[in-house]
């Protein structure tokens, strides 16, 4: 007989382990199913400067490690696999990860975001070969070569500021007329030298055969397409939630974000005599399924926020195990 | 058997005959250090079947060049010296396992 677990959360980015710190704390049997690419989008930065109580900035692995640390040190048990289906039919549910399976009374979905391509047809076959999403890692290989920054949120201005720390040929190429990055940020890449925006105009193409030799460019005013030689494209345009394991279940968004009580009240109320909505705010079209983070949230997309998710979904399955038995 | 740690100096004799599964890292990148355990756990899996390495990009930028890895971590599997098969990004021991099964290991 399987072990059945209070809670099992999936995902471990800071939406997971704080609600994995919250309910460990609790006193609740804790399962953090992580991922064997673990600690989310954090993983894929340098310093962080935003996260309150680290006044000189921490780097994004670290700060992952920290939290995964902490979360342990109180008792969850931190799975680093993949998780390959859930069966939310079942009482408690039944998660598998291959061949194991593992029982949760409740489930925390905080499984996250991805990267967004542009969707271009030679942009896959050049990922590692000048197409990339994560100018912290592969910077490095840029030293003095030409790059593209394609976005225009506070991710691509930090990939435009990393790469300008190794090559004085930046550019960012932004399909509207300004940024909706933060001003803070956008004020650094403005100031910062080795970056030139060019606003209106999208990326069509990606050229090259074996690494990025150059990429098309169209100006979205005049129409007119051109040609850009370059050696690196680094993609930031957004992310999109990773719901895929579990969107014909519960009930997601046209985008895949998953809606929970918090944002569509009176068509996911069950109860009609108790007013769930204001009690369980983070739990999802199933009842004791819960979420926290990217996965729903396409507003903040912090990781303070998540990390705020976190705790939110955490307390409300602390509650919720006890008044539902 | 530990991983190898290759250099410019040794890495065409090493990967010149049977299999060879290059792992290109460095130490300033993330998603390397979760590949790093994963790639000595392989070691000792495959130790007699294939040749399984690591590669400094910081060291050898040269190497890194040579096969267009503008990304790290990347995997190359190596037959008799030819690349085979390739792994760009981390993911996970499954990818690598994949990348092995594909060329029959």
């Amino acid at each position: 007989m399987e072990e059945i677990y209070d809670v099992i959360i999936v995902g471990s980015g800071p939406a997971g382990l704080t609600a994995g710190l919250y309910t460990s704390r609790a006193n609740l049997k804790t399962l953090i199913i992580g991922g064997e690419k673990w600690g989310g989008q954090l993983m894929l930065t340098t310093l962080v400067e935003n996260y309150p109580g680290f006044p000189e900035g921490i780097q994004g692995p670290e700060l992952m490690q920290r939290m995964r640390d902490q979360t342990e040190r109180h008792g969850a048990k931190f799975l680093q696999a993949d998780i390959t289906g859930i069966d939310f039919s079942k009482k408690p549910f039944v998660a598998n990860v291959g061949q194991n399976v593992y029982l949760g009374k409740a489930i925390i979905l905080s499984t996250g975001a991805k990267t967004k391509w542009l969707e271009l047809p030679a942009e896959q076959r050049l990922i590692g070969r000048g197409v990339s999403s994560c100018a912290p890692c592969d910077a490095p290989f840029f030293k003095g070569k030409k790059v593209v920054v394609v976005g225009g949120g506070d991710s691509a201005m930090e990939e435009a500021l990393v790469l300008a720390k190794f090559t004085p040929e930046v550019t960012i190429v932004h399909r509207k007329n300004s940024f909706r990055a933060s001003q803070i940020m956008q004020d650094r890449v403005k100031n910062n030298p080795a970056i030139k925006i060019i606003f209106n105009t999208e990326v069509t193409d990606v050229l090259g055969t074996d690494k990025v030799t150059g990429i098309k460019i169209k100006n979205s005013q005049t129409n007119q397409e051109q040609e850009m030689a370059i050696d690196g494209l680094f993609v930031a345009i957004g992310h999109i939630p990773v719901t895929e394991l579990f969107a014909s279940d519960i009930h997601v968004d046209e985008k895949g974000y998953v809606v929970s009580r918090r944002h569509e009240p009176q068509n996911l109320l069950d109860k009609t005599d108790i007013p769930i909505t204001q009690r369980y705010h983070s739990m999802t079209s199933i009842e004791g399924v819960f979420s926290a983070g990217d996965i729903h949230d396409y507003h903040y997309r912090q990781a303070v926020t998540a990390a705020g998710y976190g705790c939110e979904a955490a307390l409300d399955v602390e509650r919720w195990l006890t008044e539902e038995k | 058997m530990a991983t190898v740690h290759l250099t410019s100096s040794d890495f065409d004799a090493q990967i010149k005959s049977g299999m060879a599964f290059v792992d290109f890292w460095a130490e300033w990148c993330g998603p390397c250090k979760m590949a790093g355990p994963i790639i000595d756990q392989l070691s000792e899996e495959y130790a007699g079947k294939v040749l399984i390495a690591k590669l400094d990009v910081d060291k050898f930028p040269d190497l890194a060049q040579r096969y267009n890895c503008l990304s790290i971590p990347t995997v190359i599997l190596f037959k008799d010296g030819v690349e085979i098969g390739r792994q760009v990004g981390f993911a996970g021991k499954a990818g690598y396992l994949d990348l092995l099964k594909k060329a029959g290991l």
